[in-house]
């Protein structure tokens, strides 16, 4: 019991995290990581909809139409998105007009669909609290890692405070701009992978083919070697 | 006691000597245990063993050598655009960066003759190059360690290609990051040589190109004189128009044999043109590419000349110009045709090239952010190669079916 709920919030953090391993979630994460502090707001919507979501829906799990549940979760996912987007727009409007139309996108947003259908539709209210959670924390750590890593290298900044000084302001850091354009977040997710798969060896795909070795050829007895 | 003073004398004194230490490097290189030594993992220990004259190694030596003229040329050009830009500015211009290596060797930048002009460019070019060979060799040695395979030749051509792309007043770091990214994220992510689908030295250059715009696509990098700020040709022409070429008072001859300011290498259709006829003549590119990209590039220019003429700045500008402005002879010739990001199909050739061809038009002429816009255009012909050769497969497919019931 105590397992299994430690199991759904620490599994998705890195041996099953939605960015890296299953490769949920990348739209946004492309989207809203140019500075850090876009991307933790959008961590906090992300992980307060996953949660509030996968909630919800397993509490209703038993009562809802096995052939119009698809629509039905995401009418709820659409509700709670609604909210948070309203809370955000009345209690942080500047940082609401930066995130612009990715808040509404969770929506859209595979991680939260992903949990509610292969998840939440299984399992009891408490656990699917926890496996949005830990979902949330797990997609917070790769947003915040790409945030990082592009507010730094693209403006020499972390959270709007001058961490590296630019050549252009007096000081030695010379802005990598590719950093800014979207993009960049496709190659610091992919070294970020990696980076992973070369430190948890099980997550590497088995490759679809290998190269066999020739067959011995028959009355052969010559060995090569070099 | 047999070991006297003088045997452990002689035994410390042989221990130093070149001989002892090239005997533990043969141990070493058999056995792959040492640190700069490797066996490789896989290696053909069985029939049949293909022997050919023609391998890979001199396959990259060909293009490599192709090269040269291109070399030369552009460190002439180099070299003779300082002279003009000092001449022009007067006298309290000053040269940017080994300025008084020249002085010290007593050669006035301003005015220095032929050879002099190479060895200006040669001052400029030779510290890039090193860099870009050092840090692009030294990725693929420590990638071969890792893996077990053998070094490949291919990566001094990938240095040489990306070297005498830049502009001569890149900052030697800059040359670093951008090899290391074309190496490691172009190439060796993929698996190595002969695995990308990106031609890596384009992929360090266009990233160089989107991360650092300052150093490689503003007005004043490509001369490396301070207070010059004109331009490349296309640079002009992007904001002036089809005037701003006439007012350069450039000819067409001119930027055919490479004498306008530009990237170490790559001004010199002239060259280029030596260069393809080697590689076509010993069959190491394609023609089918080189011919569809001209006329790709001829038809999209005549297109815009008749439909677009007046609504965007180059819509009028010939295509003969379009071939000798920019990098699109260099491009064109050494990194679209390279065997392993083309098509491989004959059809699949010419419409790879022509798509090339026509996407540099049609960047040139309708984007003035990216004035050049070959290397972009190559880009997208690598990325649409395996696309190109499926639906050329299945059409061959298609009309076979049709022809044999």
């Amino acid at each position: 019991m105590k397992n299994e709920a430690a199991k759904a919030l620490l599994h998705p953090l890195i041996d099953d995290n939605p960015v890296t391993v299953q490769i949920l979630g990348v739209c946004s994460a492309l989207a809203v990581t140019k500075s850090l502090s876009t991307a933790l707001v959008m961590c906090v919507a992300l992980t307060s909809v996953l949660i509030l979501a996968s909630t919800t829906i397993s509490i209703i799990r038993r009562h809802i139409a096995h052939n119009v549940r698809l629509i039905v979760q995401i009418t709820i996912i659409a509700s709670l998105v609604i909210v948070v987007d309203q809370l955000m727009m009345a209690f942080a409007y500047g940082m609401s007009k930066q995130l612009s139309v990715f808040v509404g996108l969770i929506v859209t947003n595979c991680i939260v669909l992903g949990r509610a259908e292969t998840f939440a539709m299984n399992n009891r209210p408490g656990l699917s609290a926890l496996d949005g959670l830990g979902n949330g924390v797990g997609y917070s750590l790769v947003l915040i890692t790409v945030g990082t890593v592009r507010e730094l290298a693209g403006s020499g900044t972390l959270l709007g405070v001058v961490v590296l000084p630019l050549t252009a302001d007096g000081g030695w850091f010379v802005p990598m701009q590719l950093m800014l354009l979207p993009p960049s977040a496709f190659f610091i997710i992919g070294l970020l992978i990696w980076a992973i798969r070369s430190w948890r060896a099980e997550q590497v795909e088995v490759p679809e083919y290998r190269v066999a070795r020739a067959e011995e050829p028959p009355g052969s007895t010559q060995q090569w070697t070099i | 006691m047999k070991t006297g003073l003088r045997s452990q004398l002689q035994r410390l004194v042989s221990r130093r000597t070149g001989r002892t230490t090239l005997d533990k490097q043969h141990d070493q290189a058999d056995t792959g245990s040492g640190p700069l030594h490797y066996r490789p993992a896989e290696f053909t220990d069985r029939a049949p063993h293909v022997r050919d004259a023609f391998n890979f190694s001199r396959w990259m030596w060909l293009l490599t050598a192709a090269l040269v003229p291109a070399l030369f040329v552009g460190l002439y050009n180099t070299g003779y655009q300082v002279g003009e830009a000092l001449r022009s500015l007067g006298t309290d211009a000053t040269l940017l960066g080994h300025g008084s290596l020249l002085a010290s060797i007593g050669l006035s930048a301003e005015s220095p003759g032929v050879l002099g002009s190479a060895v200006v460019g040669l001052v400029y070019f030779v510290p890039v190059y090193l860099v870009a060979l050092l840090i692009g060799g030294g990725w693929e040695h420590l990638f071969a360690v890792m893996r077990g395979r053998n070094r490949v030749e291919g990566v001094a051509l990938t240095t040489l290609l990306f070297a005498l792309s830049l502009p001569p007043t890149v900052p030697l770091w800059q040359v670093a990051v951008g090899m290391s990214f074309g190496v490691v994220l172009g190439k060796e992510v993929f698996g190595g040589t002969g695995k990308t689908f990106l031609n890596p030295a384009l992929v360090g250059l266009v990233f160089l190109y989107f991360a650092y715009p300052d150093t490689m696509r503003n007005s004043s990098v490509w001369v490396p004189v301070a207070g010059w700020a004109d331009g490349a040709l296309l640079d002009r022409m992007a904001s002036g128009g089809i005037e701003a070429l006439e007012a350069s008072g450039i000819t067409w001859l001119d930027s055919f044999f490479g004498w306008t300011p530009g990237a170490f290498g790559d001004r010199s259709a002239a060259a280029c043109v030596v260069g393809a006829v080697l590689l076509v003549s010993m069959r190491v590119v394609s023609w089918r590419i080189l011919a569809g990209g001209v006329l790709g590039l001829a038809v999209a220019a005549v297109a815009f000349g008749s439909f677009a003429s007046g609504l965007v700045p180059l819509a009028d500008l010939a295509w003969y110009w379009h071939v000798t402005l920019g990098s699109f002879a260099f491009g064109l010739v050494f990194f679209a045709t390279d065997p392993v990001t083309a098509p491989l199909t004959d059809a699949g050739r010419w419409i790879y090239g022509m798509l090339i061809g026509a996407m540099t038009v049609i960047i040139r002429a309708a984007n003035a952010t990216h004035s050049d816009g070959v290397m972009l255009a190559i880009l997208l012909g690598n990325v649409s190669a395996p696309l190109i050769d499926h639906f050329v497969v299945r059409a061959n497919v298609r009309r076979r079916a049709r022809r044999h019931g």
